[in-house]
């Protein structure tokens, strides 16, 4: 029998979620990697034994866990203890934790600067990994989008990183500048219909595309208005927060910026808004349902000052009409004296026939929907705060 | 042989319980003792150290004998106590916001 496990990562660990199919009763497990942050903990689309996490820590730096059986046991994919840590020729083996901006005069550019809050140039500095996302062909290659913003690649299953320099180096690398949470990398989307293309997002430059591999880079904020910033209609700088596609229509995103909730119908060249009757547009998440594209999920909240749903009230609005039309989803979540809040990467859908709905919030509770939102449960109410949720749809 | 007591996380990291034991070939410097411990623990790289300037990372501390090397340069030689073993090298991670 099918079922699904909900991959959970924390401001102090690790969890895993399992159920069956029914998704009615849940098996918790975890911590793992107590006390470290956990910023994203994804699986392979195409083995779902194989786990990437990102753990990180303020005072011992970026560390990348891999298990390869479905979470029961966990290796950091570099060395191994013991051996060598170079080559007989002296040159280094795999370090999995290793992140290192690429200035090769070969395939990497320079390190510039980029813009510090208050507007001076800052030198760009690895913090850590904020998401990871396993390639759809191959569960030995997966990228990573870090703090400062950049993305890199690891075709070897984790235990090396290699930057894919185009990106951070493409021109307006220089005018990108750091929101409220540091400047991150936080979304990457594959196209499922084009290997050649990704899109990746960043807070606050805005999103990007590629379209031969990583190589060379497009922003694709055209449409974004931002009141924040000394040109609201610029190139570069918008605080996009997260963008979700449909695997059935890649080329039609969806966007929550900082404020608006956007969408492109042609990968990304121009943007509209599809605000609509939303009680307010400033979020952090998006998804889309997995087998009604124009179905989309986001929770509002209330401000950028005030991190917390309007009201008091922690309501999943949904739209089934690709946008502008939007119904607030309530029943079993808390609708009085609710202050928590759901983080970027805190949702997720699974692709069961009736498609599931999770999100996470910074309270630590972790909901659960089995019918594409119209009932909610907690699956776990007292987590560290959840800083992702992931899903994996098990044969 | 040099010991050399790590923080909680970093020992959950490398696997090991309580201080670790070493041999440094040469002087017992920070240097040759973190490049000795990392050698024998890979999945330490870059947790104390930088990977690339190899300084000590902001929120790690080091000290011996009740002292604070934390600031000493790191071929400073290491002392004497440390280096026949009979006190330890402490890792230790630094104490900020509670």
């Amino acid at each position: 029998m099918s079922g699904v496990r909900v991959l959970v990562g924390t401001r102090k660990g690790a969890f895993v979620l399992t159920s069956d199919a029914k998704r009615e009763r849940w098996e918790i497990n975890g911590p793992h990697f107590a006390g470290w942050e956990i910023y994203h903990f994804k699986g392979s689309p195409v083995d779902p034994n194989r786990l990437y996490v990102s753990q990180s820590s303020s005072w011992f730096g970026q560390i990348i866990q891999r298990s390869d059986d479905g979470g029961k046991t966990w290796h950091q994919p570099g060395t191994p203890p013991g051996e060598p840590t170079t080559t007989p020729e002296g040159m280094p083996k795999g370090e999995s934790n290793k992140f290192v901006y690429d200035t090769s005069p070969e395939a990497g550019k320079p390190l510039t600067t980029h813009q510090w809050y208050d507007g001076t140039p800052h030198p760009w500095e690895f913090k850590r990994v904020w998401h990871l996302e396993p390639s759809l062909t191959d569960p030995d290659t997966v990228h990573a989008g870090v703090e400062d913003a950049a993305l890199f690649r690891s075709t070897d299953g984790g235990q090396t990183w290699h930057e894919l320099a185009g990106l951070r180096g493409h021109g307006s690398g220089p005018k990108w500048q750091p929101g409220a949470g540091g400047m991150c990398l936080h979304t990457i989307l594959l196209d499922p219909s084009n290997p050649n293309r990704m899109f990746i997002a960043i807070s606050a430059a805005g999103a990007f595309r590629t379209d031969d591999g990583g190589k060379t880079w497009k922003p694709i904020n055209r449409g974004l208005h931002s009141l924040y910033i000394p040109n609201p209609t610029a190139e570069v700088g918008h605080c996009v927060h997260r963008i979700a596609m449909n695997r059935s229509r890649p080329s039609v995103l969806f966007m929550q910026k900082h404020w608006d909730v956007m969408r492109s119908d042609d990968a990304g060249e121009s943007w509209h808004e599809i605000s609509g009757n939303l009680p307010t547009d400033f979020g952090f998440v998006i998804d889309v349902h997995a087998h009604e594209p124009d179905t989309i999920y986001v929770v509002p909240i209330k401000s950028d000052a005030e991190h917390f749903p309007p009201d008091g009230k922690l309501r999943v609005y949904r739209s089934r009409s690709g946008g502008n039309e939007w119904e607030a989803l309530t029943k079993g979540l808390p609708q009085s004296d609710c202050y928590v809040n759901v983080l970027r990467d805190a949702m997720a859908v699974d692709s069961l026939e009736k498609c599931g709905v999770y999100f996470g919030t910074t309270g630590g509770q972790v909901y659960a929907s089995a019918d594409a939102g119209e009932n909610w449960a907690p699956i776990v109410r007292d987590l560290p705060a959840v800083v992702s949720v992931e899903v994996q749809t098990l044969p | 042989m040099i010991r050399v007591t790590l923080p909680p996380h970093l020992r959950k990291l490398a696997h090991v319980d309580g201080e670790v034991k070493l041999n440094v070939e040469g002087p017992v410097t920070q240097r040759s003792v973190l490049d000795a411990l990392e050698t024998r623990h890979p999945m330490l790289r870059g947790t104390i150290r930088d990977h690339v300037t190899q300084r000590r990372r902001a929120f790690v501390r080091f000290f011996a004998c009740e002292e604070d090397l934390s600031h000493e340069p790191p071929d400073a030689p290491l002392p004497d106590a440390v280096a026949t073993g009979a006190e330890p090298f402490m890792i230790v991670g630094a104490i900020a916001g509670g």
